[in-house]
């Protein structure tokens, strides 16, 4: 708790603090043995920032995103998204929570396959408070004219994106991905990395992805490695590298 | 082949609520199976060995006398191996605490020793001792009936002199397993006992010394009874007999049969119909819960386990869970068997109880089951054997979706999104939709099979005992009366009207059919006795033709305007052909009509009568019966509402706590269907709710994707269910059906109402634990896998 967490750059310090994490621990019950995902993590992160998460397969970047976006919450410490806190929140608050203020896309992208595109996004939008229209969310990844097409009917990448124009067709305050390249090819995965940035860029959506690519945190604002459960680095990029450019 | 064990009970473990509404409903096919065939060979093997141990005869006839010197002439005929002759005679009872006259059936016993044949069975009491006159053996049914018990007496007019009979033993026998006289269609063990006395009282009675007017027969081994009663008749015939009988026609014998036979039906239908439902429970769950496992079989196969393993890995768990039901459902089958056992028992009054469990019958059943699930896994192992190991390789199959045709119409725009989830989720897989819903509607149709036959005996005893017989009480005379008499019963206490009929004891031929029977006749101005058409509208009798209850038609297989041949079993025994000039729709009885001056003219005879239809003011029932006790020419009252009563308690009563079995069966299959059904929609999509979990939608939200698929299943299956419920009450009507019953195919809307109230019930049971499940699902852990 009392531990300070690694000091933002100072630019950045009047800026508003969405996530505040401290002494974060997730410790999963295996009947005689404990699994420690999370060993004590201390962590903010603000408003319009680009985060990149890295770290070895293990280390528990998965838990902590799960528990930013309300999937999940941690055995110890306090995790707060503004002002509310989720580590204390109700089932309902965190379904209230993750409905109104998270985008999430995930590795396996996890669209409904029974719904089009476009359906998968207005799936999103019509729950809503103030959303985009589905158009609108496709035309940001570039996949407007795919609109009546059903997830069978697309390549990966074009799924991953839309997975992602349906994470932030609802304006999102924050926008979590786990992997989102990790089940595509290197161009692909250029395409939605731009598409991720283009959102946070674009719409100023406070953003955090978890990758295995280094070299991807050359893009973010912050690289934060988490390692046995613990932030183990916490580094400023100086000059963001555009996604083109981008060497993996 | 260890591992894969551990994952086959793994899986039944996390699967065990599915596993065990299978099981259920395969438990239940096999324990109405084991209870029904169990019951039947408990009755059957405890009647057959009464009728061995007390020698129930082969062959009766009755008749009005004769010397017992002919008993040499009867032994003697080909084919006989024993004889009995008895003195046997109907009279008047005065039974304390009944209002209405009751008639008792006295029987003659011989002096020493035992009877040669229908012997009694002695439950207490003694045998009357040769000297003293007045002591009888009482009928326990008789007995139990009014209450009476040893030491009890009775008034009997024994002809034409008031006599006393004094209860010193009751006694059951193969004879009278129910109580019936020749014509009644019910036991009315109120108002009809059978009594044995001592051959030299009844000789004494009836002036019947040295001779007899009752005689039935042993045949030897192998002899067929046709001749024998064809002897039998010629040599009796100077000696008033009518025509004797065999087993088959013995009222009684007949009648355990018929309610052996209706058991049969139950034993056989219900059954098939819960295995049915249970192979095609297995066939979806399998064959979907095996679609879910595509990727683990592909992977499997690629590892090297052969197609055999891997089908032998997934036929196990069917068996499996099949045995498991089909062991519970023999134990129950077993346990409920042994109790409704006793109950017929007690029923039919058997002095003892031949239950065995009987291992074949848990064997079929049990092999039944296991055949079931293999059966019911077929489809679902084909697929596995054809599965190419490449599929494992390969992505997951991204599931193909198509508009569904409602909203090809145009329509999409007012459908909302989780709606269109539904229904393409349906259409995807069609056949699952359907075999789904069929599943539902099994359980819709066996609780209308369960749940009809109350609906049917109130139809029978209204249509039977209100509309087509108005009467309150029938009288019947000893002797064949003169109009007089009609006169008089029209001047008892309380009549309000009377309408006398005239019955003549007849055999029937039609080309190379006959039935005996007998031919009321009756008078054309009724409105007490009826003859209705299948709309319940009177039909007039003809001027001269007969009119036949339908059943009789049928048996005869004669059609309207066909001519029969009539062969008069009284009198002067004319023979007469007669046409067929209608039928007559009855649910009980197998009696011809014709109008009563046409059948005097038959007989050759003056204007005779009976006995009399009588309308009763209901406030002087009691002032009439004590009245009618008093006249000496009155053989017999039966009193409508008793009747009816009576049918309710036996044929009713059995039936009823066969089928209160039946729909406990049925609400279980119900259940079991439905909860598989939301148990495999969530088992599938489990994913996507996970996914729409994930990114903001409620419990309630989510639930209602999956609560809308099993509403619109469940509504398909119920109007399907009441179709094919419909069907299979047929089947059973039909198995039901006897001589003497026919049960009719109504079904009450209350009942169609009941078995979708039940189903509707079941699926919202299982929606709302959808809805707890759902609460439950692991948001995280389906973000880490692909499928
Ligand atoms: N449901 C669970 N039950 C038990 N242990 C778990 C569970 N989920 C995660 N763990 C453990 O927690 C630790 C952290 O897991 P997590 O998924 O957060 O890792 P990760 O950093 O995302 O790894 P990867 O890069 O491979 O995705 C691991 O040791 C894992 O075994
Ligand atoms: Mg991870």
């Amino acid at each position: 708790m009392s531990r300070a967490p690694a000091s933002p750059p100072s630019d950045v310090h009047a800026r508003q603090v969405v996530f505040r994490v401290r002494g974060a621990t997730k410790v999963y019950p295996m009947g005689e043995v404990e699994v420690q995902a999370l060993r004590g993590i201390d962590l903010d992160l603000y408003a319009g920032e680009f985060t990149v998460l890295l770290g070895p397969s293990g280390s528990g970047k998965s838990t902590l995103l799960n528990i930013l976006g309300g999937l999940d919450q941690p055995t110890g410490g306090s995790v707060f998204y503004r002002e509310l806190e989720l580590s204390g929140a109700s089932n309902r608050q965190l379904t209230q929570f993750r409905r109104h203020a998270v985008g999430f896309v995930f590795q396996f992208y996890n669209l409904i396959p029974s719904l089009t595109a476009w359906e998968n996004v207005s799936l999103v939008t019509e729950v809503a408070s103030d959303p985009m229209s589905p158009l609108e969310a496709l035309r940001l990844v570039g996949l407007e004219d795919r609109r009546d097409h059903f997830p069978a009917q697309l390549s990966g990448g074009q799924q991953q994106r839309v997975a992602i124009a349906r994470a932030i067709a609802k304006r999102p305050d924050v926008l979590l991905c786990d992997e989102p390249t990790g089940a595509l090819d290197a161009l692909t995965g250029i395409t939605v990395l731009e598409a991720i940035q283009r959102i946070n860029t674009e719409l100023g959506t406070t953003t955090a992805v978890i990758t295995h690519n280094a070299a991807i945190g050359e893009m973010s604002d912050r690289v934060v490695t988490i390692r046995d459960g613990r932030v183990a680095e916490d580094r400023r990029v100086a000059v963001k590298t555009p996604v083109a450019e981008l060497r993996w | 082949m260890q591992t894969l064990n551990r994952k086959l009970i793994r899986e039944l473990r996390h699967t065990r609520g599915q596993s065990l509404a299978i099981a259920a409903v395969v438990a239940s096919g096999v324990a109405v199976f084991v209870m029904a065939l169990g019951t039947l060979g408990t009755l059957r093997s405890s009647r057959d060995a009464y009728y061995e141990r007390y020698r129930f005869a082969d062959v009766f006839a009755s008749l009005r006398r004769a010397p017992t010197a002919i008993l040499p002439r009867i032994a003697t005929l080909p084919g006989v191996a024993r004889v009995q002759t008895r003195i046997v005679s109907d009279v008047t009872l005065d039974v304390p605490e009944l209002d209405e006259p009751a008639v008792g059936r006295l029987i003659s016993l011989p002096e020493v020793g035992e009877p040669v044949l229908n012997a009694v069975y002695l439950r207490r009491g003694r045998l009357p001792e040769p000297g003293r006159a007045s002591e009888v053996l009482a009928s326990e049914a008789f007995v139990e009936a009014n209450t009476l018990d040893v030491g009890d007496t009775l008034q009997a007019v024994m002809n034409g002199r008031l006599q006393e009979l004094r209860i010193v033993g009751v006694a059951i026998s193969p004879e009278y397993i129910f109580q019936l006289r020749g014509g009644d269609l019910l036991p009315d063990d109120r108002r009809f006992g059978v009594f044995w006395v001592s051959q030299r009282q009844m000789e004494a009675a009836f002036d019947m010394e040295g001779a007899f007017n009752d005689v039935s027969l042993r045949l030897a081994g192998g002899a067929r009874s046709e001749p024998v009663i064809e002897a039998l008749d010629r040599l009796l015939k100077p000696y008033g007999s009518i025509g004797a009988i065999d087993r088959e026609d013995h009222v009684s014998a007949r009648f355990v049969a018929d309610e052996i036979k209706q058991l049969r039906a139950t034993a056989v239908v219900a059954p098939s119909i819960f295995l049915g439902v249970a192979t095609f429970l297995l066939n979806v769950v399998l064959s979907r819960q095996i679609g879910t496992q595509r990727e683990i079989i592909a992977t499997l196969k690629a590892f090297g386990y052969s197609d055999a393993a891997v089908a032998w890995h997934y036929l196990k768990s069917a068996i499996l869970v099949a045995l498991f039901g089909a062991v519970l459902g023999a134990a129950g089958g077993l346990y409920l068997g042994r109790g409704l056992a006793r109950l017929y028992a007690e029923f039919y009054h058997f002095p003892s109880l031949i239950s065995r469990i009987d291992w074949r019958i848990v064997l079929a059943g049990v092999s039944l089951s296991v055949l079931a699930a293999v059966a019911g896994s077929y489809r679902a192992i084909y697929q596995v054997m054809r599965l190419m190991p490449a599929e494992a390789m390969r992505p997951a199959a991204p599931a193909r979706y198509r508009q569904s045709w409602l909203e090809r119409l145009g329509l999409t725009p007012w459908i909302p999104l989780t709606a269109r989830m539904v229904l393409r989720g349906l259409q995807r897989r069609p056949l699952n939709s359907l075999l789904s819903s069929l599943g539902i509607s099994a359980a819709v149709a066996v609780l209308l099979v369960g749940n009809f036959a109350p609906d049917a005996l109130d139809y029978l005893l209204e249509f039977q005992f209100e509309r087509a017989q108005r009467h309150d009480v029938q009288v019947a005379f000893y002797e064949v009366a003169s109009p007089s008499a009609a006169y008089d019963l029209r001047h008892l206490p309380g009549v309000q009207t009377a309408e006398t009929f005239r019955a003549v004891p007849v055999k029937l031929r039609f080309r190379h059919r006959s039935y005996r029977t007998s031919i009321m006749g009756l008078g054309q101005r009724r409105d007490l006795y009826r003859l209705l058409d299948v709309d319940g509208r009177a039909i007039p009798l003809p001027p001269a033709g007969l009119v036949l209850s339908d059943k009789l038609a049928e048996l005869l297989a004669v059609r309207e305007g066909e001519t029969v041949t009539v062969e008069v079993l009284e009198g002067e025994e004319p023979v007469r052909e007669v046409v067929v000039s209608g039928l007559a729709v009855e649910y009980a009885g197998t009696t011809a009509y014709m109008d009563r001056q046409a059948l005097h003219r038959l007989m050759g005879e003056a204007d005779t009568l009976n006995g009399a239809f009588l309308a009763v003011d209901p406030g002087q029932l009691e002032t009439l019966y004590r009245e009618l006790k008093e006249t000496p020419q009155i053989a017999s009252v039966a009193v409508k509402s008793a009747t009816v009563e009576q049918f309710r308690e036996t044929v009713a009563k059995n039936q009823l706590t066969m089928q209160s079995f039946m729909v406990f069966f049925a609400a279980v299959i119900a259940i079991g269907v439905v909860y598989n059904t939301a148990r495999i929609s969530l088992e599938e999509r489990s994913r996507e709710l996970a996914t729409m979990r994930v990114i903001g939608f409620t419990r309630s939200e989510v639930s209602a994707i999956l609560l809308g698929e099993l509403a619109v299943l469940t509504s398909l299956a119920i109007p399907l269910g009441w179709a094919i419920g419909y069907g299979l009450c047929y089947a059973m009507v039909r198995g039901f059906e006897t001589e003497m019953f026919r049960i009719p195919l109504v079904i009450h809307p209350e009942s169609f109402a009941f078995a979708a109230l039940v189903t509707v019930l079941a699926a919202a049971a299982s929606g709302f634990w959808i809805h707890r499940q759902i609460g439950q699902l692991d948001l995280v852990a389906v973000l880490k896998s692909s499928e």
